[in-house]
């Protein structure tokens, strides 16, 4: 049963991926990734993964989607900027479709016949994230949280007004 | 959960990826491609979650942790590129920077 719900749920996430990238206004792409990213969570929490549900949650659909809003209140949304996205989209999708299918069929059928057989499932061990993630994955963490400060580092100059313009 | 659950998801989730990058292609505005590159970065999320729901265990959900932290410093990294950008040389559009320096 939930696995029912969870298909459903990240069936609903790709509907709402494709329209996040087909539409010519940016608030309403926007709109779209979030209920994409919050059906993602949806799925993630009828998988058993709370944890992450919560923090999809709280991060992407909350966090980054505010930055996102933040520069979008400054973008162009008049009617010859949504006609000139919309023409542009209408002319220019052929290419690139055909290069996601030439990417996407051998994964798809990689996935069905050559792909790694999928093993039965080990019992349910339940760990504990945080002694996954703090004992031995620790590395990965430090690094990533190295990133992290990098990202803030280079945002915070990137947007300073003044110096070296 | 089976293994033709476990399928499916694994395709939607490949899905996800696919649609990303075809956004990532198609659209030529900075903002458009920064939100194909999240749905590109959720369909691995995906991936991993639904992986580590079929064999138990806690691997999943740290790697969904990992590529959260990617998407936070992409995300951020290339709003500030985009506001600079557009600061400095008036730029929306990703195929007007073909060149670094002129």
């Amino acid at each position: 049963m939930s696995g029912l719900l969870a298909l459903w749920c990240a069936a609903v996430a790709l509907a709402c991926a494709v329209l996040a990238v087909t539409r010519p206004v940016i608030v309403h792409a926007l709109i779209w990734l979030v209920a994409a990213l919050l059906s993602l969570a949806a799925c993630f929490f009828a998988l058993g993964a709370s944890f992450a549900g919560a923090v999809q949650v709280l991060i992407y659909a909350g966090a980054i989607v505010a930055v996102f809003v933040f520069v979008v209140m400054s973008v162009d949304t008049s009617a010859e900027a949504r006609g000139r996205e919309r023409e542009r989209l209408a002319t220019g999708w052929r290419r690139p479709a055909a290069a996601v299918i030439l990417v996407a069929v051998p994964l798809v059928a990689g996935l069905g016949v050559g792909g790694p057989a999928l093993v039965a499932p080990q019992g349910t061990a339940q760990g504990s994230l945080g002694a996954l993630l703090f004992g031995p994955w620790a590395l990965a963490i430090e690094v990533a949280s190295g990133l992290l400060l990098a990202a803030l580092m280079g945002a915070r100059h990137l947007g300073r007004r003044g110096a070296g313009e | 959960m089976n293994a033709a659950t476990l399928s499916i998801l694994l395709l939607l989730s490949a899905g996800l990826f696919a649609t990303g990058f075809f956004g990532l292609l198609a659209r030529r505005a900075i903002l458009f491609q920064l939100i194909s590159l999240e749905l590109m970065l959720a369909g691995p999320a995906l991936g991993f979650i639904a992986g580590g729901a079929y064999h138990g265990g806690q691997t999943g959900q740290a790697m969904f942790v990992l590529i959260l932290i990617l998407a936070a410093a992409e995300v951020a990294l290339g709003l500030a590129l985009y506001l600079a950008l557009r600061r400095v040389a008036d730029v929306e559009d990703a195929d007007t920077i073909t060149r670094l320096r002129h």
